[in-house]
């Protein structure tokens, strides 16, 4: 891999652009380079890893490796392979547009150029689901994946913490709290008592899954040693004399905390490919939009593809085995192979993603919020930037009989801030969905429009002309 | 409180915070070192004028803002921290691209 400084060192032409350096985006790159293809990666992190092996070449914790647990240090033969193959790498780089014809919008240390690859697969990765409780943006109050954060890159650990939620980076939060000695005070589940009954028939299909004794063990370790409140819904959040104070169980009690950490799943991060306009599918099991893939990545744009978590929930291992598929569909595409070879070469992965896919089902069923809880509590505030509670939102939606998301940001404001969305959209469209007893693939999703991350004028103004980006296309 | 894992080992990097000396370690982003020393809030919101911290630390939520350098809204987490930073947090309300 070849890291590049700034903006300026990126080459005119690649044959594949990849956004991310996740597990899908690193087994990408190292794939299309074994066949010979130039390649750039673009990632938003100081490093290679992606969030699930964040900070994994330079971890604090290198030194206590059975705190992370073995999945963690599993993606070091991966980043091994990423950092010797070749690759152009520009990380704290922001993706901000792309469009069909694969001009893609890049920013980075306050400057901002438009380049276009051959081919492009977006590794964009996961974001965890709002949660939009009474209380989910006081300030000590995060995301169960940004304690993980810290935790990998600064070895912070969050002392006097209520864990809120469910789903298994949650327990796997608790679990890496117990091995550095700092236990959770508490662990708040949110999934309905009933589920499991309700998704015994995916059982046995979960005992024969790659996660079943892993995810047993972890849970056992957990529930002995934290004290596991089960199946509350209405958690609520408040600020009371300098610390939160967590009701749970309808104020069946109150717990006291410095921090509350919220997790109930995770969701694909697909801005950009919303707004470069690929065809998106609403996955109802696990309630969440995907660009629409087939078996290779390839969305419904020509040449570009999405590859890991970014196209559905599968995990970290399921996100290097489709990098590798996308960078060989890429190969094909690009001439370089025949999809005979393609498919010769790609036998052993996709018996693999067929491995990795069992067991799935049974968690995202077990997992999914229910109705209310993504709906959320009118009480919280469904939109954190422009500050728009769930209430103001059904407000709008019953006084103003907005058919859309799309009117219902016009009406409110809901969606304009600077997440973009992210954090709104898909309470937004629950909230109309159940309102109008449509699902929430009927109603929709705001239309985006690139920037996808926020450029500032300054960027903006040192972008080359396209004269002058077609001057250096055309040098010698 | 957050709590550092103490057998880490990394070096120290001196910064000020609202002018006042402070330090953090070596691989913290300006949202984590502000967290450690015990700030959950970075900023006030633009609208309602209430205290925000770190709530994604990916780069996703925008609550991290903060003041870097004379620059404000940066995002703290998408920010490593350097010898030597000027960071203020952000007091009242400040639009966006103020
Ligand atoms: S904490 Fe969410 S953007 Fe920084």
């Amino acid at each position: 891999m070849t890291l590049l400084q700034d903006i300026g060192a990126l080459a005119e032409i690649y044959d594949v652009a990849i956004v991310g350096a996740g597990p899908a985006g690193m087994a990408a790159a190292v794939t299309a380079r074994a066949q010979g293809l130039s390649v750039v990666v673009l990632d938003r992190g100081f490093a290679a890893g992606g969030q699930i092996y964040r900070g994994l070449g330079n971890s604090p914790l290198a030194g206590r490796r059975d705190l992370l647990g073995p999945d963690y240090w599993k993606g070091e033969a991966l980043l091994d392979d990423f950092l010797g193959c070749g690759a152009d790498a520009l990380h704290q780089a922001s993706v901000w547009y792309l469009d069909a014809s694969r001009c893609l919008g890049v920013s980075q240390g306050g400057a901002a150029r438009i380049i276009a690859p051959r081919h492009v697969i977006l590794a964009t990765g996961a974001m965890e689901r709002p949660m939009p409780i009474p209380g989910w943006d006081l300030p000590g109050v995060m995301t169960a994946g940004a304690a993980q954060i810290l935790l990998k890159t600064s070895a912070l650990v969050a002392s006097d913490a209520v864990l809120v939620g469910d789903g298994p980076l949650l327990w796997l939060l608790a679990a890496q709290y117990l091995a550095a000695g700092v236990p959770p005070k508490a662990l708040i589940t949110t999934t309905p008592r009933r589920r499991l009954a309700q998704v015994a028939g995916a059982i046995p299909g979960f005992l024969a899954s790659p996660y079943a004794a892993k995810g047993l063990a972890l849970l056992w370790r957990v529930r002995r040693q934290v004290r596991v409140l089960d199946g509350s819904g209405g958690v609520e959040i408040r600020q009371h004399a300098g610390r939160l104070q967590v009701r749970h169980h309808g104020g069946a009690e109150e717990i006291g905390a410095d921090h509350v950490l919220l997790h109930q799943g995770v969701v694909p991060e697909v801005n950009l490919a919303r707004a470069a306009g690929c065809p998106m599918v609403w996955q109802a099991t696990s309630g969440c939009w995907a660009p629409q893939v087939d078996a290779w990545g390839n969305t419904g744009l020509t040449g570009i593809a999405v590859a890991g978590d970014g196209a559905g929930i599968r995990g970290a291992e399921a996100a290097a085995v489709a990098g590798r598929l996308a960078a060989r569909e890429a190969t094909r595409a690009l001439g370089v192979i025949t999809g005979a070879v393609r498919d010769a070469q790609s036998a052993a992965d996709i018996r693999a993603l067929r491995r990795l896919q069992r067991g799935r089902d049974f968690l995202d069923r077990l997992f999914a919020p229910s109705p209310s809880q993504r709906a959320g509590s009118p009480e919280a505030m469904a939109c954190r930037c422009e500050e728009v509670t769930g209430a103001t939102l059904r407000r709008a939606v019953a006084e103003t009989r907005a058919a859309g998301p799309n009117q219902l940001k016009a009406y409110t404001r809901c969606g304009m801030g600077p997440c973009q969305g992210r954090l709104c959209g898909l309470t937004v469209g629950e909230v109309l969905a159940q309102h109008q007893g449509r699902s929430p693939a009927e109603v929709g999703y705001f239309r985006l429009r690139p920037p996808v991350f926020p450029l500032s004028l300054a960027e903006m103004a040192s972008m080359p002309t396209l004269e002058e980006e077609e001057g250096r296309a055309n040098r010698p | 409180m957050f709590r550092r894992l103490s057998d880490t080992g990394e070096a120290m990097l001196p910064f000020t915070l609202d002018g006042l000396p402070a330090e953090g370690r070596a691989g913290d982003t300006v949202a984590a070192a502000l967290l450690a020393l015990g700030h959950l809030a970075c900023r006030h919101s633009a609208v309602g004028g209430v205290e925000r911290g770190p709530y994604c630390m990916m780069g996703l939520c925008f609550d991290c803002l903060v003041e870097i350098d004379g620059q404000g809204n940066r995002q703290g987490c998408l920010t490593l921290l350097r010898p030597g930073m000027a960071i203020r947090l952000q007091p009242g309300r400040r639009a966006l691209g103020q």
